[in-house]
């Protein structure tokens, strides 16, 4: 009976440990791309020690995070995916939807490139060659911004990917490097998540500069009206912060291998002239 | 090759150096697993003792229920606590999912069946008569149940170490329900997923390592009550 009544009694203080400390936290549910790449780590701990506060990530792909502030369970989100981010807000799930950043998807793959799609600046046509050889293609499968832009894709070359060559992997962005590394696949990403990646695969860069490529982030605010619970001054400070000549700043220099990974919008990087 | 022994290399590294990022997820993880464990045996062994001693209507049903929600799968167990404390669930209004206490009510849900199930054994495995003999030197009903739990005990000990081993090493409901938050609610096996996926094995393997370490002396624990007690 000793052993148990010592075990119950460090349970306990176990117990009341836990119920310590109580400092501000807000949710930021967001992209894997902005986490996976490690630029939230450079601009949040500056706005987190700034105003005493830590910042929650919960970091899962678009089509999540928009779910996660539809039902509240977040204050704000960080994603792109600009129709849905226009739809989010149209139907008053969030609100002030500022611009943040932008870069642009790539399409990757191995260095011999079996489909031959090397050189193309046209993303349909290189979706094509990669369906007609039955390249293995892997896709996020996972309603995040870069599905989205992947299924856009898709319908613009007139094609419905199925078969054994067409992979959904229902992961993060990372992970989805990792497998078309391992399956010497195809596969679309951000250029942000792409650097932060590029020295541990042995995938190249095959397409690149298509203006249908183009991937704006934007920050949204969960609306208050609807869910009256929400941090929403706090929320909006972070929008402030992603925003500010500070955030814009911190964004911008955030680089891999010399190389920005996203390019700030928000504020104009000239100072106006005089 | 080379990459993998540079990684286990690091990993080492990181364990010896009490690195602060690996700490802090295996502190989340310890503290998680120990409250969800503790709160499962504060109501399953006293439930498992009731059931084992009690002479009731449909026991045989409920002990087949019991055992069969031993192996209850974590991401269900996940998904339908999320679908409870979600803001748009019934018990939304608290605000609990991405919280560690989120992670404890399902960890709860998944270590009590097994601490009451195994009490249940370890109750019946003793000897009727010391139940009888208390009654018969006077013992009240209270007085009867710690002498019979008393004789018990390694047993039960078994019963909530084995409730913790379960939830030590899930992930399932972890994931779900904590949502993988670093510093808050990442755990050794959240983390372990998550590093995996981004191809960064050093800090993977060395919660791996202290994971089986974990698992290993809780082993080890069990065993030697084992031995204790027989």
């Amino acid at each position: 009976m000793r052993q148990l009544k010592v075990l119950l009694m460090g349970f306990l203080m176990l117990l009341l440990s836990t119920t310590a400390a109580a400092e501000e936290r807000i949710r930021l549910a967001t992209t894997t791309s902005t986490d996976n790449s490690g630029l939230l780590a450079v601009v949040l701990p500056p706005f987190e020690q700034k105003y005493d506060m830590k910042v929650d990530v919960i970091a899962v792909g678009t089509g999540k995070a928009l779910k996660l502030g539809e039902n509240g369970d977040v204050d704000v989100v960080l994603v792109h995916s600009r129709a849905d981010e226009d739809a989010f807000v149209e139907k008053g799930f969030g609100v002030n939807r500022r611009d943040v950043m932008y870069n642009d998807f790539i399409v990757v793959g191995p260095a011999s490139d079996p489909a031959g799609i090397k050189g193309s600046a046209d993303a349909s046509a290189a979706l094509k060659l990669i369906a007609a050889n039955e390249a293995p293609f892997v896709s996020r499968g996972d309603n995040s911004g870069t599905h989205q832009k992947e299924k856009e894709l898709w319908e613009a070359a007139g094609i419905k990917p199925q078969g054994q060559w067409h992979v959904e992997a229902g992961q993060g962005m990372g992970a989805v490097l990792q497998m078309a590394d391992e399956k010497r696949g195809y596969t679309l990403v951000d250029r942000g998540t792409w650097l932060a990646y590029s020295d541990k695969l042995e995938l190249a860069v095959l397409l690149e500069g298509d203006p249908r490529l183009f991937n704006p982030y934007g920050i949204i605010a969960v609306n208050p009206v609807l869910h009256p619970h929400v941090k929403y001054m706090q929320a909006m400070l972070l929008i402030a912060w992603f925003t500010s000549p500070e955030g814009q700043r911190l964004i911008g220099d955030f680089k891999i291998g010399g190389q920005s990974l996203f390019i700030p919008v928000a504020v104009p990087t000239d100072t106006p002239k005089k | 090759m080379d990459y993998l022994s540079e990684a286990i290399k690091q990993s080492l590294w990181l364990i010896i150096h009490f690195d602060h990022e690996l700490a802090t997820i295996v502190w989340t993880s310890l503290r998680v697993s120990l409250t969800s464990t503790a709160l499962a045996s504060i109501v399953g062994v006293p439930l498992g003792f009731i059931i084992a001693v009690g002479r009731f209507k449909g026991k045989h049903h409920v002990e087949v229920a019991l055992n069969t929600s031993m192996a209850l799968p974590t991401v269900v167990v996940g998904l339908t606590v999320y679908s409870f404390i979600s803001r748009r669930g019934p018990l939304g209004a608290y605000g609990l999912l991405f919280t560690p206490t989120a992670m404890v009510i399902g960890q709860f849900i998944l270590a009590t069946p097994i601490i009451v199930a195994l009490s249940v054994s370890a109750t019946k495995a003793i000897d009727a008569r010391v139940g009888e003999t208390a009654r018969t030197l006077g013992a009240n009903a209270v007085q009867t149940a710690a002498a019979i739990l008393n004789e018990a005990r390694y047993a039960i000990l078994v019963a909530i170490v084995a409730g913790f081993g379960r939830v030590i090493a899930e992930v399932g409901s972890a994931m779900i329900l904590g949502g993988n938050i670093a510093g808050y609610t990442r755990t050794m096996t959240t983390a372990i997923a998550l590093e995996t996926g981004k191809g960064e094995f050093s800090l993977a393997i060395a919660l791996g390592i202290i994971l089986l370490l974990i698992a290993l002396s809780v082993n080890a624990v069990v065993q030697s009550f084992r031995l204790r007690g027989s």
